[in-house]
């Protein structure tokens, strides 16, 4: 054999190897929602989306659930938005690389790692207590934004960075400012990058229980939310609820609660997509 | 289609048409519900063990008080305790008694509260349907697997009756954060709070379940609807306590056994505390009235078993003196 022959066999060796990672993933994942699939969908219908919880299983639906999921969901992207990419835009743009800002940049990769329950015994004593928000839509928004707030600044800042030196010097040239370069240039070419950071988060947030539990959101609600300071439920409450109960048709319910929760995550990720696609049209240099 | 759907009303108008008529022919009887008068917030947290009965009343309480708004919580019968001790809470459910740390706490915060049990639930000892060497256990061969000194020690199924076979014994149960690992401690080892800690421990006991159905040398115990629901899948072992005085030998936990409280110790009973400021309200007592009114019904159709009527008719007598004794100290203040 010789050693091109050799090189070739190694590439496809590789090559290979490549597929049948990408593959697990998405065989696992498939198996999962077809499972859930074939468990949940003759759940779904009108009745099961507009109803309120119950003690029957057949009758059972998650209006409160859907709904209280929806109201955390943009709660959680006004407040976490601004906040996450203010601060990484902060640090990238403006800070002075020292001691302090290595210091803060050490604390906010290590803030990603932090277990969510966590971040709702935080929530619990500082929103719900200290600012008397009690077990509400609020207390809950701002609980899984500060859960979220890192992964936001990280990516913030990865977009930023990926943006070409060149392009801030142009600017800069031109007789631009500095927040001038950021708003016009800097930030429009790395909308993308931030989108998809902000949408994977949230995509995290949407199938939280934990913090949520802890913060005082409930199982049975009979009305849904009206105002950011309402009691409330969401789905991944409800499923957690339904899967640890002993009957059997509780097990379908949770099947067809877990795919109207998928459905809102994918139909989340498909607007970030084609928002995402149509800024990159935008950018010519 | 739409013809379907407007026939489909006409047959519930015509129903119900029909169904007040009838109910009005009655009499007086009915217009004891809809309380339409009644409004406010009941806010409720606590033990996801008695989540499905409090669920079951509230939404049937909705039709005897349509505006009255009742949410339940499931952060489990510590954090409830936590809340209802602070004042933050009007019931909580709770599937063990409030412990004295939580009653202190109560105390400083002015909490007054009465205790009312609303429901048995039969913590039932399970194991794999083909083991056919356990037919019976007593109390004490229980606290010499799950006592803290077992530990390590006591591993093989022969260790606890020399005729068990040689096999290493897998041991399921509550996770820690339970009332019902706090109960089965206390029934059981003796002291609350207190086992070994190498099982397989889960809060959801439907994990349990799919552990001892699929180990054949498996042990566990977990609440007995779960039991009720999977008989399929697990063989229960019946108790002994060594008590004649309370049903002789070994006994299996059911519906009765649990009921007369022959079943014991690990027959145990689900309550939920109501705080006095709350008991002043109005909707709160109606609801607590409710609730006792309908939880043996309620109460075994989500899975628990009924305690006897007089029980009940005790605890709402002990609720109404409860209640007008906090109606009088919020008068005074």
């Amino acid at each position: 054999m010789t050693n091109s022959e050799k090189n070739r066999l190694k590439d496809k060796a590789f090559q290979v190897f490549g597929v049948f990672c990408t593959f697990i993933g998405l065989v696992i994942l498939a198996v999962f929602l077809f499972d859930i699939a074939i468990e949940g969908f003759s759940r779904i219908d009108w009745d099961f989306l507009t109803s309120l919880p119950s003690r029957r299983a057949s009758r059972a639906g998650i209006l409160t659930a859907w709904a209280g999921t929806l109201w955390i969901l943009v709660l959680t992207a006004i407040i976490a938005f601004p906040l996450g990419v203010g601060a990484g835009i902060y640090l990238e743009e403006y800070s002075r690389k020292n001691r302090w800002t290595n210091f803060l940049e050490i604390n906010i990769a290590n803030l990603a790692g932090v277990p969510s329950i966590i971040y709702g015994l935080l929530g619990l004593e500082v929103f719900v207590r200290q600012m008397r928000l009690g077990g509400s839509l609020l207390a809950g928004a701002l609980t899984l934004s500060l859960l979220i707030l890192p992964i936001i600044i990280v990516t913030t800042r990865e977009a930023i960075k990926a943006v070409p030196r060149s392009v801030r010097d142009g600017s800069f040239a031109l007789g631009a400012s500095k927040w001038q370069t950021v708003w016009n240039q800097v930030l429009p070419a790395s909308f993308g990058g931030i989108l998809t950071g902000i949408i994977l988060s949230l995509s995290r947030a949407v199938g939280e229980a934990a913090p949520l539990i802890v913060i005082g959101a409930l199982a049975y609600v009979p009305f849904t939310p009206a105002t950011p300071l309402d009691e409330f439920t969401v789905l991944p409450i409800q499923i957690f609820n339904w899967t640890s109960r002993p009957q059997e048709a509780f097990l379908t319910n949770a099947a067809g609660a877990i795919i109207v929760l998928l459905a809102i995550t994918f139909l989340l990720n498909g607007i970030a997509v084609y928002l995402r696609n149509r800024q990159q049209k935008k950018i010519k240099w | 289609m739409l013809n379907l759907r407007l026939n489909y009303f006409k047959i519930n108008a015509a129903l119900l048409l029909g169904g007040t008529l009838l109910f009005s022919a009655c009499g007086g009887s009915t217009t004891e519900g809809a309380n339409s008068d009644l409004s406010g917030n009941i806010q409720i947290d606590g033990s996801s063990t008695v989540y499905p009965i409090t669920e079951a009343v509230a939404e049937d309480f909705r039709e005897e008080a349509p505006n009255v708004r009742v949410t339940v919580g499931v952060s489990g019968t510590g954090g409830g305790m936590k809340k209802f001790s602070r004042g933050e809470i009007d019931i909580v459910d709770a599937s063990r008694t409030m412990n004295d740390s939580e009653k202190q706490l109560a105390a400083e915060n002015n909490i007054t509260f009465v205790e009312l049990p609303v429901a048995y639930d039969g913590l039932t000892v399970v194991v794999h349907p083909e083991n056919d060497w356990v037919n019976d256990i007593t109390v004490a061969e229980l606290k010499k697997i799950w006592e803290p000194a077992a530990q390590g020690t006591i591993t093989r199924w022969n260790q606890i009756r020399p005729e068990w076979p040689d096999q290493e014994i897998h041991l399921y149960g509550a996770g820690v954060e339970s009332g019902t690992y706090d109960y089965f401690t206390e029934a059981i080892v003796g002291e609350s709070h207190a086992s070994r800690g190498d099982y397989t421990a889960s809060e959801d006991d439907n994990v349990l379940v799919q552990g001892v159905s699929t180990d054949p040398y498996a042990l566990g115990f977990f609440g007995y609807a779960y039991y009720d629901e999977n008989q399929d899948k697990l063989k229960a072992v019946p108790v002994n306590d060594e008590n004649d005085s309370n049903g002789q030998g070994a006994i299996l936990p059911s519906l009765e056994t649990v009921k007369d409280g022959s079943y014991a110790p690990l027959s145990r009973p689900l309550y939920i505390y109501v705080n006095s400021r709350a008991a002043s309200r109005p909707e709160v007592v109606e609801f607590v009235n409710f609730y006792l009114d309908n939880a043996a019904e309620l109460g075994e159709e989500v899975g628990y078993i009924p305690m006897p009527a007089e029980i009940y008719e005790e605890q709402k007598q002990k609720f109404e003196q409860f209640s007008s004794g906090a109606n009088a100290t919020t008068q005074q203040q």
